[in-house]
């Protein structure tokens, strides 16, 4: 992270995390906003109809919709018409628009749509875990997490950029932790609408609808072409890994606020010990780390910005170091037993001359609380790794046996 | 870093204490964060909400777990709740309640305090509603933040009489906190 808190601080107001993603909205201008205004929604589309009510965002359309499925394939229309188009949704209603999301990455949209993370049901649960996110990896829509509120409203903006660049052309979720970041209060600056003008060009796209001159999308491609439909995707996604890196620092330029693009690193450079996360459980390490440096502890962080497209090989060059990895995740992929950062992390180095131990713990799942002692645990655990070598590869954290 | 945990009833604003907490002490110049101990919010069921005040940003998101002050809104929470749990040992536990701080047997090495604030709610705002009424008093008891900054805080988030009632009774559980 690049910024300079102090003199940040004259600029700063205490606001809802989803009220500082909501205004980071309006920054944006906006053509279009659908949303399906049940539990579980937000309060950011809350926000955004009260701006719109109160004509505070120009030339757009606020789309009360009948369904989350309704609401991502309302900005299907929109976008392809050349509108830009958002909306925010989380756990079951993003689960609902699993279907939609294909077809959005698929035409190439680059709709943004904020995801407050939530774990999804059985059994019913409203908290906070990553696994709604993470179940649409393979979705093509580029996936970003924000670890405090200020970065969730600042990369609002830049996943439009992003989204929007004539060499990517892919929809993007901008994931921000449920509850911990969307209902936190805390100081944030507002995006000033100027400079986001200057960041943000308008989206003028090559391809669109148009009754003037048609055009089909996401029509029919069969076996002779399905395949080089799909390449072209995945070579947009690899196009995105420079456009993710350079969004945040073209922000920075602008903002003076920085991130991380793909990943950010923190006292990794000596570290035998990484952790590596994604979203708000970054911040909580970070106070871990000084803790436990203070005490001699060789312990950094790899803080995992984008999921999707996956930095492998940023990844590979910010651990290449260390003596033990310890990948967290807030899913699981039930019947591996595994996260999703921890599988990918270890792929992704399979074929690699970077062959350091990596373990796995999942942690955090339906809202349990992260205690720093519970992360003390983990590096515990991970020096144990360092002295004999693996003993369990990917665990559960916390796991309350009495209750089994 | 300061830790703030307040314990209320659903309805009773402890949310909202907290978020003015923060703001207020933003604008004293700290950093300053506020959440709830989210549930599934019930009309009188126990709630808790945090507030972490600091010189430096706050990056931990974690719960409070020992906290520096705990503020009980209700002391009927008590039969029900440890609202001491964890409390610091230099700590202070400010309660609403018409007793003497020596009525409450707890756990804790923490100071207990006590304040009677649905008295000064209904006395000057005319309502049963001590969330704002408790900031005033843990402002006089901590010495951790300026009256008038939550004063303001209150005035911003309740415009009009119903800020400037909220503020007279802030000053008035202040004063009674500061001149004990």
């Amino acid at each position: 992270m690049k910024r300079n808190f102090e003199d940040d601080k004259e600029k700063m107001v205490v606001v809802e995390g989803s009220y500082a993603v909501a205004d980071a909205v309006k920054a944006c201008r906006p053509n279009v906003i659908s949303a399906y205004p049940i539990t579980p929604q937000t309060h950011i589309v809350e926000d955004l109809s009260q701006f719109i009510a109160d004509g505070e965002i120009p030339n757009c359309e606020y789309l009360n919709v009948e369904s989350e499925f309704s609401a991502i394939s309302a900005l299907v229309g929109s976008s392809a018409a050349g509108a830009r188009s958002y909306s925010a949704t989380t756990s079951q209603g993003l689960e609902l628009m699993h279907e939609v999301l294909f077809n959005v990455a698929g035409m190439r949209l680059p709709v943004v749509m904020t995801v407050v993370n939530r774990a999804v049901s059985a059994p019913i649960n409203i908290w906070n875990d990553q696994q709604d996110s993470i179940s649409q990896r393979d979705t093509g829509w580029i996936q970003l997490h924000a670890e405090d509120t200020q970065e969730a409203a600042d990369m609002t903006a830049q996943a439009f950029k992003i989204a929007e660049d004539p060499d990517v052309m892919l929809p993007v979720l901008a994931c921000m932790d449920g509850f911990i970041l969307s209902h936190v209060y805390e100081p944030v600056i507002l995006l000033d609408e100027d400079l986001v003008a200057e960041y943000l060009p308008p989206f003028e796209p090559k391809f669109k609808l148009d009754p003037k001159n048609p055009k089909t999308f996401g029509a029919f491609a069969d076996p002779h072409s399905y395949t080089e439909f799909r390449f072209l995707q995945q070579q947009a996604m690899n196009k995105a890994l420079k456009t993710i890196e350079d969004a945040a620092d073209e922000f920075y330029d602008l903002f003076g606020r920085h991130y991380g693009g793909l990943i950010d690193t923190y006292e990794t450079e000596d570290a035998d010990i990484i952790l590596m996360a994604m979203g708000s459980i970054v911040g909580t390490i970070k106070d871990v780390v000084d803790k436990l440096r203070a005490q001699g502890v060789k312990v950094g962080l790899l803080k995992v910005r984008s999921f999707r497209p996956f930095p492998a090989e940023a990844i590979k060059n910010a651990i290449k170091g260390a003596k033990v990895v310890v990948a967290l995740d807030k899913n699981i992929s039930l019947g591996l037993n595994e996260g999703a950062l921890f599988t990918e992390t270890k792929g992704s180095l399979y074929n690699t001359n970077v062959n350091i131990p990596i373990i796995g713990f999942m942690i955090g799942h339906g809202g349990r609380d992260i205690p720093m002692s519970t992360m003390e645990a983990i590096v515990d655990e991970a020096k144990k790794v360092i002295d004999s070598g693996i003993t369990v590869e990917s665990q559960f954290t916390d796991l309350k046996e009495e209750l089994l | 870093m300061k830790e703030i945990r307040i314990h209320g009833r659903g309805g009773q604003g402890s949310v909202t204490a907290a978020e003015l907490l923060a703001v207020a002490a933003f604008a004293d110049g700290k950093f300053s964060q506020a959440f709830p101990a989210f549930g599934v919010e019930r009309r009188g069921a126990p709630v808790q909400a945090f507030t972490r005040i600091n010189d430096d940003p706050i990056r931990l998101r974690a719960q409070v777990y020992e906290p520096d002050y705990v503020i009980v809104q209700d002391p009927t929470l008590l039969e029900v709740v440890d609202v001491e749990s964890g409390a610091k040992d230099d700590g202070v536990i400010l309660i609403n309640s018409d007793f003497e701080p020596e009525h409450f047997d707890l756990n804790t090495n923490a100071k207990i305090m006590t304040v009677n604030a649905t008295k000064i709610a209904l006395d000057i705002i005319g309502r049963p509603i001590v969330n704002t009424v408790l900031l005033g008093a843990f402002a006089g008891a901590s010495g951790l933040i300026d009256p008038e900054s939550i004063k303001d805080a209150v005035k911003e988030r309740f415009p009009g009489k119903v800020g400037e009632k909220n503020a007279e009774a802030i000053q008035k559980a202040y004063d009674m906190m500061t001149e004990a």
